[in-house]
C-alpha cells in the first residue's frame, strides 16, 4: 500500500517537474497519433462522402466491409504492417520497419475505416435530407459530397474523435511494428505496458494519468463544439 | 418600399420569359412503385404563363407530380416535355423548387442563397449582391447572417423561396409551401410568389387548400387517386367543376 501511495506521488513529481523523458514520450504520441488521425481524416471522409452519394456495384460491399474493419484489432493491423515493411516485404525498401513511420501507417490503416464509417452514416443522414434540394439545385455528385462533408462538420468531429481516441489508446499496432524503443519509438501505452511489467509503477502511472487527461480534454472540446453547433442549429 | 422596388427591377433584368419553356405537356404519364400506380396515365398540356394550382386531397398523387415535372422522379411511364423538348438537367435549371418542408444547409440564411448561385455557375463576385436583393425581396436582410434553420418556420420558407428567386427560374414549383404556415407567414409566401408572377415566371403550386387556390389560380389541375380529374381555368372550375369528386372537395366533404 505504501509502495502504491510512493509510486503516486511520484507519478505526480514527474508531472509536475515536466519530466524529460516523459515528455519525449507524450510528444511522440501525440506526433504519431495526430498525424494517423490526419491521414485517416482526409481518407475517412473522402471513402465515406464518396460512398454516401455515388452508386455504383459493390457499394453495399464496401460499406459492409469497413463496418467490419471498424472492429480490426490493433495487433492484426500492426502484424499486416510489420509484414508489409519488413526486410522481405513488399515494401521493405523503405527502412521504415520500427520507426515512428510504420507506426503512423499502422495507426492510420487502424482507424481509416472508423472515420469512413462513421463519415458515410453522417452524410447518408444528411443526403436523406438534401437529396431533392440539391438536385432541384443542380448540384453534380460531386458537388453533393463537398457539400455534405461541410455541412456535416460539426457531426463530423465524433469520427475524428473516435478515431483519435482509438489511436492514441491502442498499444497492439505500435508495438509490433514500432518495437518500443526507448527514445524513438516508445510510445505513453507502449511505456505503460512495459514499464509495469518492469515494475516501475511510478512512470506507467504517470503516463496512464495524462491519458486520461487527454482524453478528458478532448472530449471536452468536442462537447463545446457541438454545444456551440446545437446553438446555430448547425449539428 | 423604395428599396423593395428597386431590388424586385433588379432581379428581372436577365431573365427570360416563360415561353421558352411552356407549354408543359404531359403524355400517359405513369408512375408506377410496388404494383401500386401513384400517377396514371396523366395526359395534360399547360400553355398559360401565371399561376397553375394543383388541387386535391391528400394522396392524390400532387407533390409526386411536381416531382415527376422537375425530373426529380423518373416516371416508369409517359413523357414529360417543356417546350417541346423532353426534360433533362438543362431545363431543371431554369427551373426552381420549394419543397413543403424547407431545406436549408446549415449555414446562413446568405451562405444558403449562394451556395445555390455557385450552383448554377454564378460568377463569385455577383453572388454577394443578387443574395442580398434576394434577401431584402423576401424581407430577410436583417437575418443575412443568421443561421438559416434557427429562423422561424415562416422565415425559413421565405429564405427557400428568395432562394429560389435568386436563380432567375423561368418556371417556380411550389410544393404545399405553406402548409404548415400561420395566416400571416402565408400572406407573405403568397406575396412572393404572385410578384414572381408577375415578373414573367411561370408558377406552378401544389395545395390541398381550397382557399388558397381560389386567391391564386389562373387555371386548376384537379388530381384524385393519381387521375387527372379535370384540368380548368380556375373561374370554370370553381364555378361548375365537372366531377362529383371535385364538387365534393370544395364543398369540403371527405373525399374517398
Amino acid at each position: 500500500m505504501l509502495d502504491l501511495s510512493q509510486a503516486f506521488a511520484s507519478a505526480l513529481r514527474q508531472i509536475v517537474t515536466l519530466d524529460s523523458q516523459l515528455l519525449q514520450i507524450i510528444a511522440l504520441s501525440l506526433k504519431v497519433t495526430l498525424t494517423a488521425v490526419a491521414i485517416a481524416t482526409l481518407l475517412g471522409f473522402s471513402v465515406g462522402g464518396v460512398l454516401a452519394v455515388y452508386r455504383f456495384p459493390g457499394r453495399g460491399a464496401v460499406a459492409a466491409l469497413l463496418n467490419a474493419l471498424m472492429g480490426l484489432p490493433p495487433v492484426v493491423a500492426g502484424l499486416i504492417v510489420y509484414l508489409l515493411l519488413s526486410n522481405a516485404g513488399p515494401l521493405g525498401v523503405l527502412q521504415l520497419l520500427y520507426t515512428p513511420g510504420a507506426m503512423i501507417i499502422a495507426q492510420a490503416i487502424l482507424i481509416t475505416p472508423i472515420v469512413a464509417a462513421l463519415t458515410r452514416q453522417t452524410c447518408e443522414d444528411l443526403l436523406e435530407e438534401y437529396r431533392d434540394q440539391l438536385r432541384s439545385l443542380g448540384a453534380s455528385s460531386a458537388e453533393m459530397v463537398t457539400t455534405l462533408l461541410w455541412d456535416g462538420r460539426y457531426r463530423l468531429t465524433t469520427a475524428v474523435l473516435a478515431g483519435f481516441g482509438r489511436a492514441i489508446a491502442e498499444v497492439g499496432a505500435v508495438m509490433i511494428v514500432g518495437g518500443n524503443i526507448d527514445h524513438v519509438t516508445r510510445t505513453m501505452t507502449t511505456a505503460i505496458a512495459l514499464e509495469t511489467s518492469k515494475g516501475n509503477i511510478a512512470l506507467a502511472l504517470a503516463l496512464g494519468m495524462i491519458l486520461l487527461a487527454i482524453a478528458l480534454v478532448v472530449n471536452i472540446a468536442l462537447m463545446s463544439i457541438r454545444r456551440l453547433a446545437a446553438h446555430f442549429a448547425y449539428a | 418600399m423604395l428599396e423593395q422596388t428597386r431590388s424586385l427591377v433588379a432581379l428581372d433584368t436577365g431573365a427570360p420569359s416563360a415561353g421558352h419553356v411552356l407549354p408543359l405537356e404531359l403524355r400517359r404519364l405513369s408512375l408506377e412503385t410496388g404494383g401500386r400506380r401513384l400517377i396514371d396515365s396523366v395526359d395534360l398540356k399547360v400553355e398559360e404563363p401565371g399561376i397553375t394550382v394543383i388541387l386535391g386531397p391528400n394522396g392524390a398523387g400532387k407533390s409526386l407530380l411536381l416531382r415527376l415535372v422537375h425530373g426529380l422522379v423518373a416516371p416508369t411511364d409517359g413523357i414529360i416535355l417543356w417546350g417541346g423538348r423532353p426534360m433533362d438537367d438543362e431545363i431543371r435549371r431554369r427551373q426552381a423548387m420549394v419543397f413543403q418542408k424547407p431545406v436549408l444547409l446549415r449555414r446562413t440564411s446568405a451562405a444558403n442563397i449562394t451556395y445555390a448561385l455557385g450552383l448554377r455557375g454564378i460568377a463569385r463576385s455577383e453572388r454577394n449582391s443578387r443574395a442580398q436583393q434576394a434577401l431584402e425581396l423576401a424581407g430577410l436582410e436583417r437575418h443575412a447572417f443568421t443561421p438559416a434553420r434557427v429562423l422561424s418556420g415562416g422565415e425559413q420558407q421565405r429564405l427557400c423561396l428568395a432562394r429560389a428567386l435568386s436563380l432567375d427560374p423561368e418556371v417556380l414549383l411550389l410544393d404545399e409551401p405553406t402548409a404548415s404556415l400561420d395566416p400571416a407567414s402565408t400572406l407573405d409566401i403568397e406575396r412572393l410568389f404572385i410578384g414572381a408572377k408577375h415578373r414573367g415566371i411561370k408558377v406552378i403550386v401544389v395545395t390541398h387548400d381550397v382557399g388558397q387556390a381560389r386567391r391564386l389560380a389562373q387555371d386548376v389541375i384537379f388530381l384524385h387517386h393519381g387521375r387527372l380529374i379535370e384540368h380548368q381555368p380556375a373561374g370554370r372550375f370553381f364555378d361548375h367543376p365537372e366531377s362529383d369528386t371535385a364538387r365534393a372537395f370544395m364543398a369540403g366533404g371527405l373525399v374517398l
